[in-house]
């Protein structure tokens, strides 16, 4: 297709927190400088700018891109703000990636930010909006409906347990605990810390779900000619793919992501990946509630449909298994700062793929990773498949 | 993590830091008020509601009933103007019991959120709304549902018009 080679050539984040000091630019800032230094590269080699972040309501700054603008570096440079929901962290690096690809610029910098801990009472509510006003919001709908009427969906479909959903909780929590930047890491969590926490939305309970966060990541992307006089490590995007489903999320299947299966495949095809199962060695799969890890392995094709839970159970999914999921500890173990989080998985691949992720290191110098992020109102896949 | 990052930035407070007034902050409160129009498709179903119907519309070219109704087919994207009256009967596609309000509050007897695939619309094709005058442990997927409504001089042409679904008792 005339498409150029794209490499990440440097990330950097900060730590994910319940509650940041720092404004939303100043977060970006400390994100995107630290991405910068790992390259050793400064805003004067920057081109362009691709910025990630979520709900205005979050800051409750209208154009927040505008408003995050000077944090993000993107002073008098083309610079544009994609949200696609909580598929943004996942999009944002696949609009920087066609920004290269394409030819129209050699070097991009990506950064994703989230401070949702401004929004009172509770950022909860700040989701209210994205149900539809007039079917649904007199209903007085809140975020967790959504995640607890898929989740039973899901379960009910394939016969799947709590106890079978609760062990993708443990084991990101438990990977997490190894990641510096992490709110939620513990290495110690058991299925019955999971099991016996409170019931918010059942079958949803407190430890099935990510934290409210505040954080930002940034990664450096380059065309192949300028990532190799970098770094003699570059990370390529092999793959991108995105897709939406229908956004009358009542009138399609909810056992089964079929909005991940599309974005996948358009991924594998572009990545030339046949058998995914044998081809990614980490999956990083978005997992904002315990079960959307399992429910988006399946619609990755990683897994056969009701099958997820096994990965798990037989250690296929832990950090030493053969194919490693969230080594990260994912939204559940590191945070959720929404946009972040997504871009978070990119950052991971990039450590992980260069060896470099410390005692979250993958063995077995894994070749290829796939990250996803998933949102707006359950209908919206974002897939990048990265390899060395 | 590359090995020479020692310390990442990012500063954790707490609800603490506040009362010992060691932040400062800017308490704001954001004033939206809005009046959507109804348009075509949804206006219908409304209307319908008011009158104690549950509308669909039909598209000729997929042979799919969808609920709420609309006025463009999602899947061949021709106009899709046939609304057909549905029943107000269902089943259970999921459900949930919900312990905490859409701010957050706790409570002790569960709202009912469900999916109710209605009766007349395609195959997984229903709303979202809630259950009730049922016991929250006898909820079941796969039951068989019906509206209850509002008294007909009540109701507004809202989806509230129907308070909540219950269970059909089986004969």
């Amino acid at each position: 297709m005339g498409m150029r080679k794209v490499a990440v050539v440097g990330a950097g984040m900060t730590k994910f927190v319940r509650r940041a000091q720092e404004t939303p630019k100043e977060l970006s800032w400390e994100a995107a400088h630290m991405a910068l230094e790992s390259c050793e590269m400064t805003m004067d080699d920057i081109e362009a700018v691709c910025l990630g972040t979520a709900p205005d309501a979050f800051d409750g700054v209208h154009l927040n891109g505008e408003y995050l603008s000077d944090g993000a570096g993107a002073w008098r440079k083309p610079y544009m703000r994609s949200y696609v929901g909580g598929g943004t962290g996942v999009f944002v690096p696949i609009q920087g990636w066609y920004h290269i690809a394409s030819g129209l610029f050699d070097v991009v910098m990506v950064v994703a930010e989230e401070k949702m801990s401004s929004f009172y009472p509770h950022a909860q509510a700040a989701f209210l909006t994205i149900f539809d006003h007039t079917t649904e919001r007199p209903l007085k709908p809140n975020l967790l409906w959504i995640f607890a009427l898929e989740m039973n969906r899901y379960m009910t479909t394939y016969g799947i347990s709590k106890a079978d959903i609760a062990q993708v909780a443990v084991q990101h929590k438990r990977n997490a605990a190894d990641h510096p930047c992490a709110l939620l890491g513990d290495a110690n969590i058991t299925l019955d810390d999971i099991l016996n926490s409170e019931v918010l939305a059942w079958p949803v309970q407190r430890f099935d779900v990510s934290p409210v966060s505040d954080g930002a990541v940034a990664v450096i992307l380059a065309a192949e000619h300028i990532a190799k006089r970098i770094t003699d490590k570059p990370v390529w995007i092999e793959g991108v793919g995105w897709t939406l489903d229908t956004a009358y999320w009542t009138n399609r299947d909810l056992a089964y992501p079929r909005y991940v299966e599309y974005a996948a495949r358009m991924a594998y095809d572009m990545a030339g990946i046949k058998e995914p199962r044998k081809e990614i060695h980490i999956a990083e799969p978005y997992d904002p509630f315990d079960y959307k890890a399992l429910h988006h392995l399946e619609g990755l094709q990683l897994a056969d449909r009701g099958k997820a839970p096994e990965l798990y159970s037989d250690g296929t999914a832990s950090r030493t298994g053969n194919m490693p999921v969230c080594p990260s500890g994912g939204l559940l173990g590191v945070g959720n700062p929404i946009a972040a989080a997504g871009l978070m998985k990119i950052a991971e691949l990039f450590w992980q793929l260069r060896g470099e992720a410390g005692a979250r290191q993958v063995p077995g110098h894994p070749r290829r990773g796939l990250a996803q992020a998933w949102g707006d109102l359950m209908q919206v896949g974002t897939v990048v498949i990265m390899g060395r | 993590m590359t090995a020479n990052i020692r310390e990442f930035p990012g500063t954790s407070i707490n609800e603490q830091d506040f009362d010992d007034g060691k932040i400062l902050y800017n308490f704001d409160k954001l004033n939206g008020i809005y009046a959507w129009d109804t348009g075509i498709g949804i206006g219908s179903y409304l209307a319908s509601l008011k009158n104690g119907v549950l509308l669909g519309s039909h598209c000729k070219t997929c042979r799919k009933v969808v609920v709420p109704p609309r006025t463009i087919c999602e899947w061949c994207f021709r106009p899709m103007n046939e609304f057909v009256p549905l029943k107000d009967t269902g089943i259970v596609n999921t459900f949930s019991l919900c312990y905490v309000t859409w701010d957050v509050q706790r409570i002790k007897d569960p709202e009912i959120p469900a999916v109710i695939d209605i009766d007349g619309a395609s195959p997984m094709h229903g709303i979202m709304h809630m259950l009730g005058d049922v016991d929250p442990q006898n909820v079941k997927i796969g039951m068989r549902v019906q509206a209850v409504w509002k008294p007909a001089n009540e109701r507004q042409g809202s989806i509230n018009d129907i308070l909540y679904f219950k269970p059909i008792e089986e004969k």
